[in-house]
This record gives structure tokens, sequence and C-alpha cells, in this order.
């Protein structure tokens, strides 16, 4: 088996609208946003519902999981990484990395959980296996 | 064709704040365009045109539209001009609306000078040290290693998922630009390739091979569009505009995510009713080609075959000019001839008048090609883009 992927992380670029979602990282709570008015939840988080377009948006902790949709594995890198996109419990699908799992054992449809990984900045989520 | 009485002015607002501390821009574009959709008694599902000038965040209104979830979007004009770019919009809007190509036409403007250092122009900062206030969608995506590659990579693994697609299929797309690069003297690479040479190139991101894509070159191009008045004063063989079409494909919140697709599901019908042709009818076609995958899913899209059937419909040279049955970028598109500074849609255009014209190379020109095709690709295929159709017609 290959070794396991990782993925270097830069500080995401935080705004006034999303802060709380990477302050709720830091303390380790994966946070999406869901409307009130529709009952959807959007990713990424926005103060108005892309949905419907209420500005009732609540913050709801997620556990995180959910399966992937797809992926790509860059390989003109000096470390390959893999990106993909997660369908979440949830509803939403969000762009993020995989990591902590072969290369050869990512596949569309696999469960994975999502890890709030350190930066130098705020962390970001990435996700690896579902135990 | 005068706007004169086409268009009214029908919502207008005002934002009241002068001071935004505690909101990003994208904030108060959203705010603003609510408040002037309440004027006028509409919703954001009835706006089918978005204007905005460079103030606003993100890539050319793709970034906007998609963070406001204006999701019946299908015409779209971020023209800067500096502070007067809105009263150009009222004017452009009116245009598109004469033309039907939008009924009900969005404009906004938002900015926070007063919260990012106070410099005149667009506000960048976040309002508070370590902030951003860039594009709307930059903390959810730019950390994540996004190139071209690995993102259309992304779209090429959906679709051999759903579709059985194979990497072989998508190098004959690659294929048949060699073949018709060999003839392009300005060719940046004309040797002509095989499926084993593409399959065999090393893999760039899964599954695009380095020959999935295309190449990276300096260069330019320009194009002259002019009244039927002065078309017909001129010596020239005459190209005539049948038809056009754009549309941005976004995520919209992610709930609906398909990366199987593209904006050309939007752009193409527009285009084949303005014309009043069908894909069966089009003799040649420019396909923006970036990788591959793009070339294969516009395919699709535009109706050249059934989705899903992209695969089998590339392979065994169907698009090489004198074997298949739609020849596309003799020129050697993107793949293999030019994509000048990352922006290819412009050379797209060119072969299709050289096609229309009877003046592409004579190893690769179609007979009595009167009616072509050309298509543009722009933003990113598996996060948000835009896409554009046209239809052109040599006049006898």
């Amino acid at each position: 088996m290959s070794e396991l992927l990782t993925r270097e992380l830069t500080a995401p670029a935080v705004n006034l609208e999303n802060k709380p979602f990477f302050d709720a990282a830091a303390e380790g709570r994966f946070l999406i946003k869901r409307c009130q008015a529709c009952g959807e939840a959007h990713w990424y988080p926005r103060t108005i519902c892309p949905n419907c377009h209420s500005d009732r948006t609540v913050w709801e902790e997620s556990r995180g999981e959910g399966v992937v949709y797809t992926y790509s594995i860059m390989r003109r890198a000096s470390a390959p990484y893999a990106i993909g996109y997660v369908t979440l419990a949830e509803g939403p699908s969000m762009l993020t990395n995989f990591v902590g799992m072969a290369p050869e054992e990512l596949k569309i449809g696999l469960r994975v959980k999502v890890i709030l990984q350190p930066t130098e900045g705020l962390p970001v989520p990435v996700f690896g296996p579902a135990q | 064709m005068s706007i004169k009485g086409k268009a009214y002015i029908m919502g207008a607002y005002e934002h009241p704040t002068r001071d935004a501390p505690n909101k990003t821009t994208a904030q108060l574009h959203v705010e603003s365009a609510a408040g002037a959709l309440a004027d006028a008694g509409l919703t954001f599902d009835d706006v089918d045109g978005y204007f905005c000038a460079g103030d606003a965040p993100g890539f050319g209104g793709l970034s906007m539209v998609d963070y406001m979830g204006l999701r019946n979007v299908r015409h779209l004009d971020s023209t800067e001009t500096g502070g007067s770019s809105y009263v150009l919009h009222v004017g452009h809007a009116a245009e598109a609306i004469a033309a039907g190509k939008c009924n009900v036409a969005l404009i906004t403007l938002a900015g926070r000078p007063r919260n990012s250092g106070g410099r005149p122009g667009p506000s960048r900062g976040g309002g508070a040290p370590g902030l951003s206030d860039g594009a709307p969608e930059l903390g959810f995506e730019a950390v994540y290693g996004g190139s071209t590659h690995n993102i259309y990579g992304m779209c090429a693994t959906r679709h051999m998922h759903e579709f059985g697609t194979t990497s072989e299929q998508l190098a004959w797309i690659k294929v048949a630009a060699s073949h018709h690069a060999q003839w392009n003297e300005h060719a940046f690479l004309r040797d002509v390739v095989t499926v084993e040479d593409v399959l065999n190139s090393r893999m760039i991101a899964d599954p695009l091979h380095l020959l999935d894509c295309c190449v990276i070159t300096d260069g330019g191009g320009a194009l002259v569009v002019t009244s039927p008045e002065v078309a017909r004063s001129l010596k020239r063989t005459k190209v005539r505009l049948l038809g056009a079409g754009e549309a941005p494909k976004l995520q919209l919140g992610g709930r609906s995510l398909d990366l199987t697709y593209s904006g050309a599901v939007w752009s193409g019908p527009p285009a084949f009713e303005d014309a009043g042709v069908t894909p069966g009818d089009i003799k040649y076609a420019s396909i923006y080609d970036s990788f591959t995958i793009t070339v294969l899913m516009t395919l699709e899209d535009l109706g050249f075959c059934a989705k899903g059937e992209g695969g089998r419909f590339v392979a065994d040279g169907n698009l090489i000019s004198g074997i298949g049955k739609l020849p596309f970028n003799t020129d050697g598109g993107g793949l293999c001839n030019n994509h000048p500074t990352n922006r290819g849609g412009i050379t797209k255009v060119i072969e299709a008048v050289r096609q229309a014209r009877g003046e592409a190379h004579p190893k690769v020109q179609v007979p009595n090609c009167d009616l072509v095709l050309a298509h543009g690709t722009g933003g990113s295929l598996g996060v948000r883009h835009g896409s554009a159709t046209v239809i052109l017609e040599r006049e006898a």
C-alpha cells in the first residue's frame, strides 16, 4: 500500500460572514448553516440562504459525516494530494481534501468523516475515512 | 433595433449604511439586491440577467451569482468602467432585454472603503486584522489546492463513474486535435499522437494525463463584429451571427451538485433556437478544450450526442476532419495549437470563422462548411463556470 495521503494547508481566508465557522473549528466543532425559513442546509455558509433567500439562517453543529462524491489526486506536486467533494449527511456537497487513506482507497461513495486540521491560522475541514 | 421603449427600471434601492464594519462586501451586494427586488415586487428567482462591475468580489460575476443563489440567471455582464459602470449597465440591460436575452436584469454595487484602509476602488480588506473581504467562497475553496487540472479531473472521475467513460475515449479527443495540428505551422505541438501516447503520458491529476491537458501559450487574438451595412460594404466573405446563448453553472449552496454536465445545457438551446438549426445541421464545431473532458461533456450538453454517450461519440476518430462525423478544433485547438494566456475562447471563434470562410488549412477544411458553432467554457468546470455558445453562417 502506498503512503497515506496528507495535505499541508495554508491559513484560510476568514471574513466577517464565516468567522463563526472558523472560530468554532478552533474549538473542535464543525458547523454548517441551515435556513429556518425553508429548512435546507447549505454550503459554503452564508448569511442569506442561497435556496430561498431568507436571512433566517442559523449555525448548526454537524457530525461531519458524508460520502465521497468525486475526487482527483494531484500528482504534479511535491507531495501528491487529493481534492474532491463530500456530500454531507445533511445534504450539501463541499469541496475538501482527503487525508489519512492511501490513494487507492479513495473511491466514490466511500464514507468519510471531518477532521479539523490545524493551519498557521484557524483550522480547515478536511476528511478522512469514517471509522 | 433601438432600445427605445423596450425596458423599464422597476426597482431601485440605496443601502442605508454609510459605515459597515460588521458586514462583508458580498453581504452588502445581496442586501442591496434584496432591497431593489422588494421595491419592484419581484424575487431573486425572477432574475435572469445579472450585471456587476469590478467592486463585486470574485470572478466576473460568477461568485456573486452563486453567493446570492441567482439560479435562473442566463445572461451575465461584468463590464468594468469604474464609477460609470452601473449607468452603462442600464443600457446593456436594455439591449439584452430588447434582444430577448433576459427579462429581469439585476445590477448591484457595494463596497466598504471605510473598513478596508480607506483606499478608493474596490475594497478587499476585511474590516479587522486578519480578516479578508474577497470572494465569499474563498475561505472554503482556495485552501484545498484546486488547480484547473484536478478540478477538471474531478469532473472526469465522476463522469467515468456514472457513464463508464474511459481514458481511452478521452484520449481520442487529443488524438483528433493532434491530427489537425500537424497541418498548422503555428501550432505549439504538431506531432500526431496515438491513444497509447496519451495513456502513457504521465498522470497529472487523476484521471487526466499530461496529454489530456491543453498547452500553455503566450499570444493573442481579436475579432471585428460589424453591422450588416458595414459587412455589405466590405469585400471579405460574410460570416453572419445566427444565434448566441450564455449561462453560468453554479453550486448554489451545494444541494444538488452534479459535475457531469456544464452550463452548455443552458447556453446551447437559445443559440440553436435563435439560429433555427439543430446540432445535426452543424458542419464544424470549435469546442473549448482546456482538457479532453471539457470537450466530451460539452458535446453531450450541446446535444451532439446523448448525455453519457460522449465517450462513444468521440472515439475512433469521429472528431477528425475528413474521417469523422463532427470535425472539431481543426486548428489543433487548445490541446495542441494555442491557449493564449489560458483563455481559449477567442481562438475557438477564429477557427470557426476560418472554416465558415473556407479558409482553414486545405487538409482540414470541411467541404461546403456554411454552418459552424463555437463554444467557450470559462472559469472552472467543477466549481463554477460561465458557458457561451455562438452559431455562425457563411452568407452566400
